[in-house]
């Protein structure tokens, strides 16, 4: 009994550093073994101990944020991991969506890459997670640097593997802003440094507090908030979303959508409210009215653009741009409902949008196209996968017991609260625009006649598992909200309360 | 527990169609069968409200503070006892209906038909806002493949108007004035003389008023109400119970619902904000039987009669008293029973002579009786005339108006009054009075549906001969007020 109860207590101890480890680790091994069957073997299991540990996690910080220090050097001189409500939160997201994809990437993987490549893909995949998972419980701001270019990096590589030759330009396009933006906050973080002459975050926050309307911490501030705003897609540094989305193999998409661009929202929450403390509401920079307008134009923009989309890969990045803006949208409204409406958001949309795309890809793979008119009568052809876009749409949309109700319904009361009656119009608004792109889709899947000798045919049995998992997910994250808000509520604390 | 069982009835009556979907005569008994097992359930709960209770469940805690739950009281009781009455009846007539016309897909059709009463069922049994408002966007979405079921570009262009009205509408009015509601009042139970906070400024209640009044689209008040003629283009049963009795009685039932247990008479009585309701649903009913006139298509006629009843409803909520509150809850059921029955005689009409049209129908009568006959009946419950529900509702409507001294109220159902006559009894005379075409080759529609038409028919005239548990039903609803 004694040995088990070691291991289970040096678990215990080592948690906030595990999902991390997990993944640098597989990473590695899953090149090594060579065949792919054994790579995905790997890459799943490390996404299931990553779920397993975030689970953990879970319970672990109930009463408050967990603190680790790497290799034992105490902050703030050595690394510092800190695992709190929010970021268990992303961690939940990732690991979730990571366990729910991977059946989806193996599907995917057989027809999409080479043979000789997979065990690259699936080294790749694990790399791209251990950047997401690392810049999420770090406590350091250089540490988010390097797990930023860890992510980005294989995300280029990932993206680069897409079956056309545009994506390698998809890529090389994702590699250039993705650089800019990544060195943009590298910039502003080294101001900070020079600034604070730490790079602990919490630290940092402390010694910030007396030079906070230094003309350095503001130009820092300008170039995280720029840097993340390129790597998190917001309107309109959105440039690389689309094509990234369309041209990577589709079990990628899957999973940038769900989780990288929700990373660095996550970050982009982390800096501005606990380490760099911007004043939403105050005299100082405007930062909140900025992120407003650039979340509402955005949200209309984009949503519109999707509405006349007739590329169904390309509708749905758009739409993820759209649905970023709503989380920008509550960011700026700095209320503890806004925030908790934007993690929720975080939560949901990863959920819901890389369910879709698992549909939507695994009808492009059949269909050999992703143009819209070629999923005429894909209702018929593919009845398992069409009713999990059609699920999955109505909680785009937000109906009533999917998860897009919930952020629908908390987003507008913490615009009422504010008395924002223009966020309240364009939100509602959105989501009939939202009505809109998604009842095209349908109405071509359900409505048109099959064009003569089109492919007929489910999707294998792996992707049906893992789009399925998902859609339900996203229908239980609506009728059970009760958990995931009073989470969520609790992360908006943890955001607000370093500033009380 | 029974309301559970009853909002489940339907869904398991969907499950059974589906699975049974290749063997048309078990998968329609099912259909009927699960409708009569229904009503011993309704029945039950109705008699639980008459003896005083209000049965109520928590079914879920979806957010912190805000179940999903359901409460019966008086007016739910009417509205379900409504939709649950007709649904077995008007399964029956679907049989005889999509089978005379060799309509495909019908089993995607009662599955449809099933989801879509238990959203009715749940909408009634309601608790709070929220509860409302989830069963009221499943209701949409599940009629949704219903309107558009013949699949060609004519219905697909009228289910992008159905969903783009009934969800625009909901979305953006309805759903802001329920959070509003939220922000206002701490929560969105429906309570006893209502929730609202009683010394709200009159522009508060008068933009409330509308986010409710317009965002509940199913009510039909102009200008939004364009969804409900196009939705005419579904198979008649659809239009019959759905878009003359669930749907849009769930609509105007909302709006009663909304008034007495969001707003509250008194409030809406003494603060004065929301008194332009009253002239918009006057408009609405006299607008919408001018514009029935002018129809030749007999289903669209009707849509527009449909309107303009629904706005009678409206209208007399809006005169905010007791008793006129008591007259729209009588509507609900009086003009439920007539509506039905002219749809149905005008899908068998359409099963067995093919004809659609009002220009169409000379000698009608001579061929198809008991039909005419039942169509005769009905279009007497929508005039208001004996012996017929539609009287008795009226009836208590006029009085409620004019005890209330509201004068454009009583303008404006002399005038739809005289309209509603001057657009039906037309049809009738044509029918009857008028030889038909000789070469006119056609009996009675099939047994199925000219059953169910004699029923909703002799429901018109039961109304009217035996008004007592109902009225009792809804005295208890304005008791509380």
């Amino acid at each position: 009994m004694a040995p088990e109860m070691s291991l289970i207590s040096t678990v215990q101890a080592h948690l906030p550093v595990l999902p991390v480890v997990t993944a640098l680790v597989a990473a590695p091994l899953a090149m090594l073994v060579r065949r792919p069957a054994m790579a995905w073997l790997v890459a799943t299991a490390a996404a299931v101990l990553l779920l397993i540990f975030s689970l953990m996690l879970l319970p672990a910080t109930a009463a408050g944020p967990l603190s680790y220090a790497v290799g034992g050097w105490q902050p703030p001189y050595g690394i510092e991991l800190r695992v709190d409500r929010l970021t268990v939160i992303v961690l939940l997201l990732i690991s979730v969506v990571a366990v729910a994809a991977m059946p989806y990437a193996r599907a995917s993987a057989l027809v999409e890459i080479a043979e000789d490549k997979q065990h690259l893909f699936y080294s790749c995949l694990l790399l791209c997670l251990t950047g997401l998972v690392g810049m999420t419980v770090t406590g350091d701001a250089f540490n988010v640097f390097v797990f930023l270019e860890i992510s980005s990096l294989s995300t280029y590589a990932l993206i680069g593997m897409g079956r056309q030759r545009r994506a390698l330009m998809a890529a090389y396009r994702y590699l250039i802003l993705g650089t800019l933006g990544g060195t943009f906050f590298l910039i502003g973080i080294g101001l900070l440094y020079a600034m604070t002459g730490t790079l602990n975050m919490a630290d940092m926050a402390m010694r910030l507090e007396p030079v906070r309307d230094s003309r350095t911490v503001l130009a820092a501030t300008a170039f995280i908030t720029v840097g993340l705003g390129l790597k998190l897609a917001l309107f309109p540094l959105h440039a690389w979303l689309p094509n990234a989305y369309s041209y990577a193999p589709s079990a990628v998409t899957v999973l940038i959508a769900g989780c990288a661009t929700k990373v660095a929202i996550y970050l982009s929450l982390r800096m501005h409210y606990n380490v760099l403390g911007v004043d939403f509401t105050g005299e100082g920079m405007q930062l909140a009215p900025m992120l407003a307008i650039f979340g509402l134009v955005g949200l209309i923009v984009c949503s519109l653009v999707a509405l006349f989309e007739n590329n169904v890969k390309r509708l749905l990045a758009y739409s993820s741009v759209a649905q970023i803006g709503y989380i920008v949208l509550a960011i700026s409204l700095a209320s503890n409902t806004g925030l908790t409406a934007g993690i929720v958001h975080l939560l949901n949309h990863a959920v819901v949008k890389a369910g879709l795309f698992m549909a939507v890809g695994a009808m492009v793979w059949r269909c050999g196209s992703d143009d819209l008119q070629v999923l005429a009568g894909i209702g018929k052809r593919m009845p398992i996968t069409s009713a999990a876009f059609v699920v999955g749409g109505l909680a785009l949309i937000g109906v009533p017991l999917t998860a897009g109700f919930i952020t629908k319904w908390y987003l507008v009361t913490a615009a009422i609260e504010q008395q924002a009656w223009l966020l309240v119009v364009a939100i509602l608004a959105a989501s009939i625009i939202a009505l809109g792109y998604i009842g095209k889709i349908i109405e071509v899947a359900y409505f048109r006649p099959s064009p003569v000798g089109a492919p007929v045919g489910e999707a294998s049995p792996l992707m049906l598992l893992s789009m399925w998992s998902l859609v339900l997910m996203s229908v239980a994250l609506g009728v059970w909200a009760d958990g995931t808000v009073t989470l969520a509520g609790q992360a908006a604390d943890v955001l607000l309360g370093a500033r009380r | 527990m029974i309301m559970l069982a009853a909002v489940c009835t339907p869904l398991l009556a969907a499950l059974l169609v589906a699975l049974s979907g290749r063997w048309p005569n078990v998968r329609d008994g099912f259909s009927v069968l699960m409708g009569l097992l229904l009503w011993p359930q309704v029945a039950m709960l109705v008699y639980m409200v008459l003896a005083g209770d209000t049965p109520e469940l928590s079914l879920v805690k979806m957010l912190p503070g805000v179940d999903l739950a359901f409460s019966l009281e008086p007016l739910g009781a009417v509205f379900a006892c409504v939709a649950t009455l007709l649904w077995p009846i008007a399964t029956l007539y679907s049989v005889g209906y999509m089978r005379g016309n060799n309509e495909p897909r019908q089993t995607q059709f009662y599955v449809c038909f099933a989801i879509a009463i238990s959203a009715t069922l749940g909408i009634a049994f309601s608790a709070n806002l929220l509860t409302l408002f989830v069963f009221y966007e499943a209701l949409t979405f599940s009629t949704y493949p219903l309107v558009t079921h013949k699949g060609d570009e004519a219905s697909r262009q009228a289910g992008r108007k159905y969903l783009g009205i009934l969800v625009g509408t909901s979305v953006c009015l309805l759903l802001a004035g329920i959070l509003w509601t939220h922000q206002l009042a701490g929560s969105g139970d429906f309570t006893k003389g209502g929730l609202l906070p009683k010394d709200l400024s009159k522009a508060v209640v008068g933009i409330l008023l509308a986010l409710y009044a317009f965002g509940i689209g199913k009510a039909a008040l102009m200008p939004f109400h364009g969804w409900l003629p196009a939705a005419m283009v579904a198979p008649t049963p659809v239009s019959a119970l759905l878009h003359a009795v669930a749907v849009v009685k769930a609509g105007v039932f909302t709006v009663i619902k909304v008034v007495v247990y969001i707003f509250g008479i008194d409030l809406l009585a003494g603060n004065g904000g929301g008194n332009w309701l009253i002239y918009v649903a006057g408009t609405t009913t006299m607008i919408a039987s001018l514009t029935a006139l002018q129809q030749d298509n007999l289903k669209r006629r009707l849509a527009f009669s449909t309107i303009g009843q629904l706005a009678y409803v409206v209208l007399a909520v809006s005169i905010f008293t007791p008793a006129a509150t008591l007259g729209a809850t009588l509507h609900i059921a009086g003009h439920a029973f007539g509506k039905i029955t002219l749809f149905f005689a005008a899908g068998a009409i359409y099963t067995s002579a093919h004809l659609t049209l009002v220009s169409q129908l000379d000698g009608v009568g001579r061929r198809m009786p008991i039909t005419l006959l039942a169509f005769g009946l009905g279009s007497l419950s929508m005039i208001g005339l004996p012996p017929t529900a539609g009287f008795l509702s009226k009836f208590y409507i006029v009085m409620a108006a004019a005890e209330a001294e509201a004068w454009f109220a009583l303008i404006a159902l002399a005038v739809s009054t005289v309209l509603n006559a001057a657009y039906f009894l037309p049809i009738v005379y044509r029918a009857f009075a008028k030889p038909a075409p000789v070469d006119a080759r056609y009996g009675e529609a099939p047994w199925q549906s000219v059953l169910a038409l004699s029923l909703t028919a002799m429901l018109t005239f039961a109304m009217f001969i035996q008004p007592g548990p109902l009225v009792d039903l809804v005295r208890m609803l304005i008791e509380g007020l």
